[in-house]
């Protein structure tokens, strides 16, 4: 199982990266530049990992990015990545979505806890701003998730994945709650317009302000297993997860392709835009969805 | 290894005792460049063109980074007044080695245009020591990115840094540093952590 875990991480990390390589050259092409290759975050990481020095300030810096890499690690963990297959299965049990959603907080935590040692100021603000958004973020995202448990009467993963092979994919079956789920999630990879937290105009990219060498590499880490994670959360409950790792890709990408495409087309959000604006309308679409699935089954 | 004349002169032994993993590693630290921008002078409009869309300096992996802690690189662009100086001495001790200084434009070089002003400074590898100088006034975008390129090249061959420099000679950059800005220099992070490692006391 160990051996399972390990496979699990560096193929998280190898395509989240590469995701986020994408992710830079179509950013890139779409501004008119040719951009960097799409293996340019491999470079970065491995840069970072390999600086000589790097400025901490206490233990409680040290320990920040490793809880945040735990989150992410474990998240990755409860997730299964096929569909009918023991490969890459790792810890997966019954009724570990709810375990999921507590996971999903614990690497903000982790940073919140770890920039305040820091004490910059850039840092903290760039935090609060962050801690303020994901409470806008985590609403329409739960009503979602919320929704899927009652349709499915289970808060099981395999068991969702397994019903959406007799009833249809939940993005058709729950629209609504897909739509919510795709714009926290838009939110939750960091994209604009909901970015504010590391803008670097505003708060010199605020919670990372002083995470330089190996702990800005580890959470450069941490951001593509955790983009990965969710990607695949995604996939397992709305796409009816993958049956073999290209479709897996497949889907994952897509769903990717989709949240930086609209990244890359708005401006920013001021938080209390940004907050607003979730509470508002995914919530509301994320309520119809809910409303839909009680009355109507 | 001398101080070196406007820091053109490295060590080129260390080029061919590259063991395998250094030469992987110093291939993966040319690959990826983070730098801060520090715009001094008239430099400051030369940077922007090289990192946007026309010149596009992100396909060499050369990214601007908001924070010196994160960066690599830190390009001085133009003159510097002592003031200034003060604050680009703070910014570079703030950057976390390996890291790299270009200095950009003739006004880093020899003063230029203000080679007899009483408040700036003449020699920019007096304070901080510079491992390329872009010459012109100002270089264009073209010649920035090709002082990224010759930089990129000396990172990958493994030839000593300007870092080494000043951590082997940090009196001599100190007492030029203390020459113009006073005995008082604030917060001097990393150079202090250098002080300890080589047995002094503070």
């Amino acid at each position: 199982m160990i051996l399972q875990i390990l496979e699990l991480i560096v193929i998280a990390y190898v395509v989240g990266f590469i995701y986020f390589g994408t992710y830079r050259n179509i950013t890139a092409r779409i501004q008119g530049r040719y951009g960097p290759t799409i293996y340019q975050s491999f470079f970065d990481s491995i840069k970072l990992f390999s600086k000589k020095s790097s400025a901490s300030f206490g233990w409680m810096f040290y320990l920040g990015p490793i809880i945040m890499a735990t989150g992410a690690v474990m998240t990755l963990m409860f997730i299964p990545l096929f569909n009918d297959s023991d490969f890459l299965r790792s810890v997966t049990v019954q009724g570990n979505l709810f375990l999921l959603l507590y996971l999903m907080v614990l690497g903000p935590l982790g940073n919140a806890l770890a920039v305040g040692t820091g004490g910059n100021p850039f840092g903290v603000m760039g935090v609060t701003r962050g801690l303020s958004r994901l409470f806008g973020l985590e609403l329409p995202f739960y009503i979602a998730i919320v929704g899927l448990i009652i349709a499915s009467n289970s808060a099981d993963i395999v068991h969702i994945m397994d019903l959406q092979k007799i009833n249809g994919l939940n993005i058709w079956n729950h629209p609504f709650l897909f739509i919510a789920a795709m714009i926290s999630m838009v939110g939750f990879f960091g994209e604009s317009p909901f970015d504010i937290p590391g803008a670097p105009q505003e708060v010199y990219s605020g919670p990372r302000t002083e995470f330089s060498g190996k702990f800005l590499a580890l959470l450069m880490s941490q951001g593509s297993l955790f983009a990965f994670a969710k990607l695949v959360l995604v996939t397992d409950l709305f796409l009816g997860g993958a049956d073999s790792l290209g479709m897996l890709l497949l889907k994952t990408f897509a769903i990717f392709i989709t949240l930086i495409f609209i990244g890359i087309v708005y401006g920013r959000y001021k938080v209390s835009q940004a907050v607003d604006f979730l509470m508002k309308i995914p919530t509301l679409i994320g309520l119809i969805g809910l409303v839909r699935i009680i009355w109507f089954g | 290894m001398e101080i070196g004349f406007h820091g053109h002169e490295f060590d080129k032994a260390e080029r061919n005792t590259q063991t395998l993993i250094e030469k992987t590693i110093n291939w993966f630290r040319s690959k990826s460049i983070f730098v801060v921008a520090y715009g001094t002078g008239c430099g400051a409009i030369e940077m922007p063109p090289t990192f946007t869309s026309r010149y596009d300096a992100e396909r060499g992996g050369v990214v601007g980074v908001a924070t010196p802690r994160q960066a690599d690189v830190i390009i001085v662009s133009g003159y510097l007044a002592y003031k200034t100086l003060r604050r680009v001495i703070r910014t570079y001790e703030q950057m976390q080695s390996p890291k790299y200084v270009i200095g950009l434009g003739s006004c880093a070089i020899n003063g230029g245009m203000y080679w007899d002003s009483y408040n700036t400074i003449k020699k920019l590898d007096d304070y901080i020591p510079v491992d390329m100088l872009v010459n012109g006034c100002m270089p264009r975008p073209e010649a920035l990115l090709e002082g990224f390129a010759k930089l990129q090249e000396r990172i990958r061959n493994g030839e000593q840094g300007g870092w080494e420099k000043y951590e082997k000679n940090l009196e001599f950059y100190k007492k030029n540093q203390k020459k113009v800005l006073g005995e008082n220099i604030d917060p001097s992070y990393e150079a202090d952590w250098y002080m300890l490692k080589q047995g002094a006391t503070l």
